[in-house]
């Protein structure tokens, strides 16, 4: 059986510039996979190219073996693939609510409601803030309605990129453990993190990214373990 | 001071005008940042079509009553209107979506001059203004020293029925959800799954169908049409989404009152009378935009992370 994502010798360029060169990883179903690495390594360019936004130069984006790299955003979305973006991106001039409905946009089942009410139970101070205009939110807050929005198209493979970028310890803690959470309810994760430590701690499979290419690659506690790994991006030497 | 009122009425009347044209302007830029310099010709095929639908498709019976006249020249007026604007979108924007914004703009002003000059060549006697029946009821609203003709009373009416159910739309429905978050931002859009193209549409088509209906009732009011009437009423309701703020709704329409105002009041009592009136308009939006460059309810230019 095809893994849910396989992205294959991937290259992305802006003009002349190669911003990804040949990357290749798998995202099985159900697992938590990381690519960590430093800025510019290339990790938020391989995710807008995985969801659509960007066009790769060469290189093949599987979801369950059918390529999707030459399909608009849109339809990558309908197909199951959500992408929380770095910097959170959220609508600042419409409230809490008009972004989750946002987050649902494509679905015509009738259980948006109680997707939404999860994401109220799940962080309680977005249901308290529901008619609230999302630009007035603090950092974490934003990143639980950018989190909650995303989940609400119901992806199979959910896509979040520095999720815990600016935010406190104690949110950034808070952020974890929902995406652990997620993974216990079966939604597959694709995490982009600078954050290796917390990162690497909480994923299956996790593929270092140096300059457009993977570098290391190998189940998560394995990477925390490695000495390359804790050198470069743990901080020590 | 019955002057005065008097043309304070006829302000609002041609404001009413304005905001119905000016509401097609200010969406589109919203959505794609392009200043349809064709849309004033839009609004003149609409009239056009109106006019058309008149001549030869209704018969005598219908043509004599204007309760049945009026909506099916509605409906000829704004389906002309939007099937141009269609392939204007499909055929000149659309290729030029990620070209240079330079490239999409003299596209628009080619567009328009092809328009005016399509309407001279093929519509029969266009060369010269041509009749428009009043179909309305004739005579006028008396309010005690104004006198307001009903096909204006319709104009104010109208415009504002229609600005407060399209602010409706945007602010309620799913596809004007879709319309706020492209405007806001177009790649985030995308990823809730959003299709550009037909959030782009429907946005022509809501501008060409509001400038169809004012094709007919500015074409009701006047009783006469012309080919430069597309850009002269264009240039007003233009000014008018600058002047409150471009990509706001609130503001097209309120700017529009405030041009259709300017103008009246201008020609009636500044030095150069009617032949003036332009000249008070552009003061006026200079003025504002000097001390407030995004317009009176425009959001100040953002920057993306």
């Amino acid at each position: 059986m095809s893994p849910l994502l396989e992205v294959r010798n991937l290259s992305v360029a802006y003009g002349a510039i190669e911003a990804v060169r040949d990357i290749s990883f798998t995202v099985e179903a159900g697992q938590i996979v990381s690519l960590i690495g430093s800025n510019g390594a290339g990790k938020t360019t391989t995710l807008r190219t995985i969801s659509g936004l960007l066009r790769p130069a060469s290189g093949e984006i599987l979801l369950e073996g059918e390529p999707i790299h030459a399909q608009p955003a849109h339809a990558i979305l309908g197909a199951g693939v959500a992408h929380s973006p770095e910097g959170r991106r959220l609508f600042p001039r419409m409230t809490v609510e008009e972004n989750l409905q946002l987050g649902a946009y494509v679905r015509k089942d009738d259980g948006v409601e109680k997707d939404m009410q999860r994401v109220y139970d799940l962080f309680p101070v977005l249901g308290e803030r529901r008619h609230n205009k999302a630009g007035l939110f603090s950092g974490g807050e934003q990143q639980m309605l950018a989190m909650g929005r995303a989940m609400m198209s119901k992806p199979r493979l959910l896509m979040l990129d520095e999720p815990s970028m600016g935010l406190s310890p104690i949110m950034t803690q808070l952020i974890f453990d929902t995406i652990k959470e997620l993974k216990e309810q079966g939604t597959t994760i694709l995490l982009v993190e600078q954050n290796a430590l917390a990162a690497l701690a909480l994923s299956d499979q996790a593929y270092v990214i140096d300059l457009g290419r993977t570098t290391l690659q190998g189940p998560g506690h394995e990477l925390l373990a490695d000495q390359r790994v804790r050198d470069a991006y743990l901080g020590e030497s | 001071m019955s002057i005065l009122l008097q043309q304070l009425a006829n302000g609002v009347v041609q404001g009413g005008l304005i905001a119905l044209i000016a509401l097609g302007y200010t969406m589109v830029y919203g959505i794609i940042q392009l200043i349809n310099f064709a849309h004033g010709e839009i609004f003149m095929v609409g009239a056009y079509g109106s006019l058309a639908t008149y001549t030869w498709l209704l018969p005598q019976g219908i043509k004599d009553s204007w309760v049945l006249s009026l909506p099916l020249m509605l409906l000829g007026g704004v389906v002309v209107a939007v099937v141009i604007a269609l392939i204007m979108e499909r055929f000149a924007y659309r290729p030029l979506r990620n070209a240079p914004r330079l490239a999409p703009l003299i596209t628009a002003l080619g567009i328009s001059v092809a328009l005016q000059e399509a309407v001279r060549t093929f519509y029969p006697d266009a060369t010269s203004a041509l009749r428009f029946p009043r179909v309305f009821a004739e005579g006028n609203l008396a309010l005690g020293p104004i006198s307001v003709p009903w096909s204006g009373v319709l104009i104010i009416v109208v415009s504002i029925v229609l600005s407060v159910l399209l602010q409706v739309y945007i602010n309620r429905s799913r596809m004007g959800r879709a319309m706020r978050a492209t405007a806001q931002d177009p790649d985030t859009a995308k990823l809730m799954g959003v299709n550009p193209d037909r959030v782009i549409v429907l946005t022509f088509v809501l501008g060409a169908a509001l400038a169809g209906v004012a094709g007919l009732l500015y074409g009701s009011y006047i009783t006469n049409v012309n080919i430069d009437m597309g850009f002269q009423t264009g240039i007003f309701a233009f000014t008018a989404a600058v002047l409150g703020g471009v990509g706001s709704i609130r503001g097209a329409v309120i700017g529009a009152f405030i041009i259709g105002l300017v103008k009246t009041i201008g020609g009636q009592y500044m030095p150069g009378g009617t032949q003036y009136d332009y000249v008070w308009i552009f003061v006026v939006l200079i003025l504002v935009l000097v001390f407030r460059p995004q317009g009176l309810f425009g959001e100040p230019e953002r920057v993306r992370a």
